[in-house]
């Protein structure tokens, strides 16, 4: 047993104790089917510190009430409240104001909104979007929709065998068509982390701007968008320990000035006649109508927790358990990878021969091990690798090698049970 | 406490192993397809009748445990059927696999082989998987549409 390896490591100043991550963190006190509940599941989601918990509590217990609207002293707590957390995540990804950092439901909506508001408005037949094999459903989907408005066509960067983009295939489809480039950051079906400042560079070089997907990237690495010099960076709170139903739009404030509002309604305006409206400014113009109040707050905490945290802590924290799990289950019989890059971060996507992914899902979770089965909404993904689907381990700061054991131990009795 | 052979139990693992009458059926009178999109479940339902009697019925496809073995048992025990007692079948498998009832021996002995399945229950997000044969026979008995999904 491994389990005796370093349950603590210092990286930067301070000091990481995986014990007392876990403690802040209630739901993982628990069992399932009898057994110790082992979360493996954090690319779909991750699960919520204590203070983000409280915070919520907090908010719907002590000042609860609409923002931007009323005088009275709950609502200017809660929009103070509200815009903390604005300034909080503009710090995080180093933006360069607040009115750059639009609120919304998710990377989903955030990839929609960009669409329709900057695509719909910009883009004429003929004109070409980029986006990559490996990219989730909802950085496909809002794209296909838009050519079909539009007559734009969409261009795909397609993918070598290990689950990296071949860089240069993206070269020969870049030319002046070229408008929009909308590449995932890190995938989540593959672990993949791209070469996106790469990627934003050769796409400037053709006047072409880029959204990048940071869904799965914000709890693993740092993000700096001026360093990036990304268009627009989008992610979900959900994925970096905050609430469900937030959401972040990043956007260089030159273009989001320049384009039209995506939704109308109140919040959004600075005057309306029944002939005409005066849209509000940034980053209002983007937030119609009462947004997730107690959500946004929530994910201010949990974006305190991750920096309280360090994201250096916990990419090295996880970078090992990565090794170790991919050293180790390489010695399983059957076991086959998908998802081999050079540059990736801890999720582990993988086939057992002859075990389709949901009788592994089914037995692991007997064992109390939550992980995910299935095509990861990455279908072009699963088709590349001619899987109908693949387990998924994914893992975050509060998972230990002991879970990792656990896993190996669970798909040592799938192959008992099917042997 | 329930035990997971209770759903992988040697009966479904065999099953799933070497599944029966699993074979694409060159004169079948009528052919669906069933699809469940949540596990990616894929099968062609091959059924020949004679009159009200299900002469023959075969499957080929591609997918879970569950799903396999489920359609190697079905197909098992309804050849040879009258096409009313395979319509029961369905009905009484259907209702005790989606029930929150327990059952008693009796009812249970009445599924035969079938019972095997009943494990299915504590997995309700598996329950599409041992279905999915059965509405793709329902629609072939039907004669309607070619494809069936479980969404
Ligand atoms: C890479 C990537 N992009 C986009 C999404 C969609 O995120 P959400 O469902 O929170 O909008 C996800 C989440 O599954 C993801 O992993």
């Amino acid at each position: 047993m491994n389990t005796n390896i370093a349950q603590t490591l210092s990286a930067g100043q301070s000091t990481f104790s995986v014990d007392t991550i876990r403690a802040d963190f209630p739901i993982l006190q628990q069992e399932v089917h009898g057994k110790q509940l082992v979360y493996l599941d954090n690319a779909a989601t991750t699960q919520k510190p204590l203070s983000v918990i409280t915070t919520l509590d907090d908010y719907y217990r002590h000042y609860n009430s609409n923002i931007h609207r009323g005088v009275h002293s709950l609502s200017e707590k809660a929009t103070a409240a509200y815009e903390a957390s604005r300034k909080k995540t503009k710090d995080f990804i180093n933006a360069a104001s607040t009115k750059e950092i639009i609120f919304v439901r998710g990377t989903t909506e955030a990839i929609n909104l960009v669409a329709q508001s900057y695509g719909r408005s910009t883009l004429k037949p003929g004109d070409e979007i980029i986006i990559s094999e490996m990219e989730h459903h909802s950085n496909i989907v809002p794209w296909q929709l838009l050519c079909e408005q539009t007559s734009a066509v969409l261009r795909i960067i397609p993918i070598n065998d290990d689950g990296e983009l071949i860089m240069e295939e993206y070269r020969k489809l870049l030319n002046e068509k070229t408008k929009i480039v909308a590449i995932v950051h890190i995938s989540n079906a593959l672990g993949t982390i791209n070469p996106v400042k790469k990627i934003i560079d050769m796409a400037h070089a053709v006047n072409a701007v880029v959204l990048v997907d940071g869904a799965q990237a914000v709890a693993h690495t740092g993000v700096d968008v001026q360093a990036l010099e990304c268009d627009f960076y989008v992610f979900s709170g959900h994925k970096l320990f905050g609430p469900t139903g937030t959401g972040v739009l990043y956007g260089k404030q030159e273009l989001l000035e320049r384009m039209p509002p995506y939704q109308g309604g109140g919040d959004m305006i600075k005057m309306v006649t029944l002939k005409k409206t005066l849209f509000n400014d940034l980053p209002y113009k983007f937030e119609a109508g009462t947004p997730h109040i107690a959500g946004v707050i929530g994910l201010g905490a949990a974006i305190d927790y991750v920096t309280k945290t360090g994201l250096a802590n916990i990419s090295a924290w996880e970078t090992a358990l990565i090794q170790y799990a991919t050293a180790e289950s390489a010695k399983i019989n059957g076991l086959r990878p998908i998802g081999t890059a050079k540059e990736k971060i801890s999720i582990l996507s993988f086939t057992l021969d002859k075990i389709h992914p949901h009788d592994i899902g089914t037995i692991l979770d007997h064992e109390g091990i939550a992980i995910r089965t299935g095509h990861h909404c990455a279908m072009p993904v699963m088709e590349h690798f001619h899987v109908p689907a693949t387990a998924r381990a994914s893992f975050a700061f509060y998972n230990t090698h002991a879970e990792v054991d656990r896993l190996l131990q669970g798909l040592k009795k799938c192959l008992e049970i099917f042997g | 406490m329930f035990d997971l052979k209770d759903l992988y139990q040697e009966l479904i693992v065999d099953h799933n192993r070497n599944p029966r009458n699993f074979r694409k059926m060159q004169d079948a009178d009528r052919v669906v397809e069933g699809f469940n999109p949540l596990c990616g479940d894929h099968l062609n339902l091959y059924l020949k009748l004679n009159q009200d009697q299900i002469a023959d019925l075969s499957f080929d496809g591609s997918g879970c445990a569950i799903s396999v073995a489920s359609a190697s048992l079905m197909t098992d025990a309804l050849k040879g059927k009258k096409v009313a007692d395979a319509e029961s079948v369905f009905n009484v498998f259907h209702n005790m696999i989606t029930d929150n009832k327990l059952h008693d021996a009796e009812e249970i002995e009445h599924l035969g082989k079938l019972a095997a399945l009943l494990g299915v229950k504590d997995y309700p997000a598996r329950v599409k998987c041992a279905t999915l044969c059965w509405h793709t026979l329902h629609t072939a008995l039907e004669g309607k549409e070619k494809t069936v999904t479980t969404e």
